[in-house]
């Protein structure tokens, strides 16, 4: 009894008395991914502080960011969503494809929107099937693509042998078939490498591949799986330039432990890198200088913080979007859903936000919640220490992505009994 | 020579010398469970503990920063300064003799005589505690660590087997300097057993605690000294392992790795956490390679269990049983 | 002075010999029964319902499964958590090969399956025991998480590997998937947990449950009174599978709704349930309760109270949580070894006598 009173008293206690905008951040700042959970939910959390301290909030309404631990445990993920979409939650970015699955049904009957950005489940690009989640504006078949197209850009692909190293779990073979669809379009010969959680121990694989020696070595890892793997790579010798890593395998704790030989190492992304853009003065003035930075403030600039900060940046947008379709600022989870189903992301809206080039141009729309599937590849400097932009934004093989999309959604339509269509 | 001979010879070197790391960690839990009967499945964490420490240290980190700043509103993270690495470890190793008297003095000290598998539940509590003591004192991002230790493709080796064999055979540098640490640790531990007071007075608790009583040594006194001795054990291997992955909370996960070694060596042998550690390291590592890419691969995790489990059911006085351990 | 068997006279042996033999227990019972069907089904939200009470109601059957088995057969298992992925994985190839059978029905069929898995694992206990047999447990537990990622046909052939369970309902209720509402989810648990518990009791007082008692007091002295000590072990073995079996079902079908075995049912699930029995109490039904509450509740509560009262960052409270829990289990073993249950035992004991105590 004790236990309610005092439970009810925290939730009255952190209760809103004004209206504002809510977005839970489900962050993971400890457990085995803790590294990578830190700078994320820094550059969330950064960015709305940005625009309280500057512009009073998004269209004058004040945002509100509830942190909740998750630790990348899908139950504190669950325990963590029914905690926060009491107080209004406007849209959720759960940071783990595991709690994306527990998510997408309970959202959907919720009402609440849900971003999966480069994660979760991939076919929700398809907004006939799966209405409130969107993973815009690239995904995990999207990035297989690249990676291809990336190798075919250096050279003739066909009769190559490519290697994928990938954690032995749901996200690690989420390129799998996309890989053996583009093998088959470009005859090339795949070669599987699975590496069990955590990857603290990967030398059978990484002997596997000295044997066989791959010509390319594409790696959908995280974790410590990243840095043993560019460890043992480098142990190997195997040229870096050959080996790319999703984005997820392609931040700076990945590469930072191996040292100077980890140069060349290369990884896709669908945003761009470093901290030389203007709006980095204003979080600096706004947000770290003043002492509001979320967790230590030691992470700006860094990829992983971007990539919070461009997640954070496409939900005040299209909560903007909302608020002029609806008229409202004060809006509601399922006026969100609408405007990240308008949103659109163009050159000059980022320049408007001091993010000029920062990450592709793409629309949303009912048909397609996933953007154009728009990535780029980064390549580790390590001299410099800092990630740099090796190529534009380029668009992914989409006749075999789609494919695949449309024959996955339709399982999922089939199996939860759902209608497709556009309302 | 035929190719898949050459490979397998490979693979099975490459074995030996991981397995040279899981004995490493299971020497730890053999110390401790030999003087104290406690299976101490914090082991892996105190690795981690440890070479966060050492980090730390070397880094000129301030500890508990984050909380200390989160209380009084400051902004204080480092110290300035760059302690060598020899320094640090020793004063690493200071740490964790403190932190060997404190498990002592306040959790085990009052669990005496209890049963051993809620000795076993204490330690886990133990490496709960620690491991937030851990984040908390030096946060919870990747950490390099780098004390100097060569890493990388052995040169040597590898031109020497080109040339007499036709394929040049792959064997990390870490790895060797990790067996050579291991042996000296394995001598080392082996001398003060042997030639010191201390020693001797360890392997009689490990005999018989009441006997050892009764000439006079101090319980207490000699399991301080077990928990610091598998300390140092836990900061060597946090700092082979560290070297290889960066130091970070996964580290604390290698105790999986060494309890099939211990299934197959036996709780209270120290030669048997070495053989044991060799055999799963070769046979983990050969059927990975041999039967892995029949059945899809990512056998590791499993394949040292099952192994283990195998040899016991048809061993089950393990490989060296001190004597017929009555197990049914 | 209200808590005492004055009065209450056995007339007859069943009497004499049942489950609650102090008439204020019986009654205890009773209204614990009738608060728990008759008024929270229709106070429970969202939040109480998925962050507190179903976890609660589906880990104290997985702690029940464990504690028959570690409990009162003595055999330490740390494979828990992949038993109970077998569970979840019979319930979800069950319910969608079969979605026309009621999952009354599929859930114990899933607990049948994970019965006949864990006996074919508790084999080795017939040569091992201790902590060889813990380890070897965790055989079980590394090979079933691998297999089950690496066959798509336990996961339908899906692209993504995950398993997520589609709609179904009990007499036109649904159970299962997004639109099941927390009462609906609530109910089913706790109908299970009674179930089980009543099957567990009258199990661990009758003969067999006297059986394992005796193989774990003493396995020798038990085979030479003539307990036969594989049919012993192998039943308890059989059994606990039932009990985590039908957890795993309802940990997926109706907690969860997807999971992904690694993640969901890897190695900390079992040290989880483990860490429930030896904190409620090893040999005692309403000590793998007390656990299951109080290692669901611990976490929750102090998040709400350093994150929501305190302010606190999440990471530092997080942290902080990592030392409270551990603090705490190692605090519980030395104060009192035997769990919660013992705790509930003296405190009866004491209000036996009170307020006279001599």
């Amino acid at each position: 009894m004790k236990l309610t009173t005092m439970t009810i008293a925290a939730v009255m206690a952190a209760s809103p008395v004004m209206a504002d905008l809510v977005f839970p951040s489900l962050s993971y700042r400890t457990g085995p991914y803790a590294a990578n959970g830190i700078p994320f939910a820094d550059g969330y959390e950064d960015y709305f502080t940005l625009l309280n301290e500057r512009d009073g909030g998004i269209g004058g309404v004040p945002a509100r960011v509830i942190e909740c631990e998750t630790g990348y445990n899908t139950e504190k993920g669950v325990e963590c969503y029914e905690a926060t979409k009491g107080e209004g939650a406007l849209i959720y970015q759960p940071l783990s494809t595991g709690i994306t699955y527990q998510l997408i049904p309970k959202v959907t009957a919720d009402g609440i929107p849900m971003h999966t950005m480069g994660y979760g489940r991939t076919s929700a690009k398809n907004g006939e099937v799966f209405s409130n989640v969107f993973n815009y504006p690239a995904n995990y078949w999207d990035g297989a693509s690249h990676a291809i197209n990336h190798i075919q850009s250096l050279g003739d692909i066909s009769g190559k042998k490519i290697a994928l190293v990938y954690h032995n779990s749901a996200y690690g073979k989420e390129p799998i078939r996309t890989l053996e669809e583009l093998s088959k379009k470009h005859d090339f010969e795949l070669m599987l490498v699975p590496v069990d959680h955590p990857g603290q121990e990967q030398k059978s694989q990484w002997l596997q591949i000295r044997r066989e020696k791959p010509d390319n070595v594409i790696m959908y890892g995280w974790g410590v799986m990243n840095q043993v793997a560019i460890q043992e790579a480098a142990n190997i010798r195997y040229p870096m330039e050959n080996f790319i890593g999703i984005w997820w395998s392609g931040s700076e704790n990945d590469v930072l432990p191996a040292g100077d030989k980890a140069n060349g190492y290369k990884a896709l992304t669908f945003h761009n890198v470093g901290d030389d853009y203007p709006i980095f003065d204003d979080l600096r003035k706004y947000v770290v200088d003043a002492g509001k930075a979320a967790g230590a403030g030691d992470q700006v600039g860094t990829a992983l913080y971007n990539r919070g900060m461009y997640a954070a940046m496409l939900a005040a947008e299209a909560t903007k979007t909302a608020q002029s379709i609806h008229g409202v600022s004060d809006i509601t989870p399922a006026m969100m859903r609408d405007g990240m189903e308008a949103l659109e992301i163009t050159e000059a809206k980022m320049a408007e936000i001091g993010l000029p080039g920062f990450g592709p141009e793409f629309k949303v729309s009912c048909e397609n919640h996933g953007g154009n599937g728009l990535g780029a590849v980064a390549q580790w400097d390590a001299s410099a220490s800092e990630w740099k932009l090796i190529t534009g934004f380029e668009g992914s093989d989409q006749e075999v992505v789609q494919k695949l999309i449309e024959e996955d959604s339709a399982a999922f339509a089939a199996e939860s009994g759902i209608e497709a269509g556009c309302s | 020579m035929p190719e898949q001979l050459l490979f397998a010879m490979e693979v099975t070197l490459n074995g030996l010398m991981a397995g040279v790391l899981y004995a490493l960690v299971a020497l730890g839990f053999v110390l401790i469970y030999k003087a104290s009967g406690i299976f101490n499945y914090a082991q892996g964490v105190m690795a981690l503990f440890a070479a966060l420490t050492l980090v730390g240290i070397m880094e000129g980190q301030v500890p508990f920063a984050h909380l200390i700043n989160a209380i009084f509103g400051t902004e204080i993270h480092h110290f300035g300064w760059h302690v060598p690495a020899l320094l640090a470890i020793f004063l690493t190793m200071v740490v964790m003799v403190a932190l060997a008297w404190a498990v002592q003095h306040f959790i085990f000290r009052h669990l005496v005589n209890q049963e051993p598998i809620l000795l076993f539940m204490a330690t886990i509590g133990l490496a709960f505690m620690l491991e937030g003591i851990g984040d908390i004192m030096w946060g919870a991002e990747i950490k390099k660590l780098d004390v100097g230790l060569p890493q990388g493709i052995n040169d040597w080796i590898d031109v020497t087997t080109l040339e007499a064999l036709g394929y040049g055979f792959f064997i990390d540098n870490l790895d060797i300097s990790a067996a050579i640490v291991a042996v000296v640790l394995v001598a080392a531990l082996i001398a003060f057993s042997q030639y010191t007071k201390q020693g001797r007075a360890l392997r009689a608790v490990a005999d018989d605690h009441q006997a050892a009583l009764s000439v006079g040594i101090s319980l207490n006194f000699i399991w301080i000294l077990v928990w610091s001795i598998a300390g140092f054990v836990a900061l060597v291997a946090g700092i082979m392992w560290g070297a290889k992955s960066g130091v970070q909370f996964s580290l604390s996960l290698i105790a999986l790795k060494a309890l099939p070694v211990l299934m197959l060596g036996g709780f209270t042998s120290i030669p048997g956490a070495i053989v044991g550690g060799l055999i799963i390291g070769v046979g983990e590592k050969l059927f990975e390679f041999g039967i892995g890419p029949l059945v899809g691969g990512a056998t590791e995790n499993w394949f040292a269990y099952v192994l283990a489990l195998l040899f016991l059911v048809f061993r089950p006085q393990g490989l060296f049983g001190e004597k017929i351990i009555e197990r049914v | 002075m209200f808590y005492r068997e004055a009065g209450d006279f056995s007339t007859t042996y069943p009497q004499d010999s049942q489950t609650f033999p102090i008439k204020f227990d019986r009654y205890r019972y009773y209204v614990v029964l009738a608060v728990a069907f008759g008024i929270i089904p229709f106070i429970i939200n969202d939040y109480w319902a998925n962050a507190v009470m179903v976890p609660f109601l589906i880990y104290a059957i997985a702690a029940i499964g464990l504690n028959i088995l570690t409990g009162y057969c003595g055999q330490v298992s740390l494979g828990t958590g992949a038993f109970m992925a077998v569970g979840a994985y019979s319930c979800y190839k069950l319910m969608t090969a079969f979605p026309e059978i009621s999952m009354l029905i599929h859930i114990p069929l899933a607990g049948l399956v994970t019965a006949a898995v864990v006996t074919l694992f508790g084999l080795p206990s017939l040569r091992i025991k201790g902590f060889y047999l813990a380890v070897a447990t965790l055989a079980a537990q590394f090979f079933l998480v691998w297999l089950f990622n690496k066959v798509p046909w336990f996961y339908n052939y899906s692209a993504s590997g995950q398993i997520s369970a589609p709609e179904r309902s009990v007499f036109g209720i649904i159970i299962t998937g997004p639109n099941t509402e927390a009462w609906a989810k609530y109910l089913i648990c706790l109908v299970f947990v009674t179930i089980c518990a009543i099957i567990a009791r009258n199990l661990t007082r009758g003969s067999v449950g006297r059986r394992w008692m005796a193989i774990r007091d003493m396995d020798i002295a038990a085979e030479i009174i003539g307990v036969n000590p594989m049919s012993a072990k192998l039943t308890a073995f059989m059994v606990s599978g039932f009990f985590v079996g039908i957890s795993g079902a309802l940990f997926f079908a109706v907690y969860l709704g997807a999971a992904e075995v690694g993640e969901s049912f890897g190695i900390d699930k079992s040290f989880l349930v483990l860490f429930m029995i030896i904190i409620g109490g090893l040999g005692s039904i309403f000590g793998s309760f007390a656990g299951a509450a109080f290692m669901v509740l611990l976490p929750v509560f102090l998040k709400n109270v350093l994150v929501g009262g305190l302010g606190w960052p999440t990471d530092l409270a997080a942290h902080l949580q990592l030392v409270i829990v551990g603090g705490l289990i190692v605090a519980f073993l030395i104060v009192e070894p035997h769990g919660l249950a013992q705790l509930w035992r003296l405190a009866k004991e004491k209000l036996r006598l009170w307020p006279f105590p001599h």
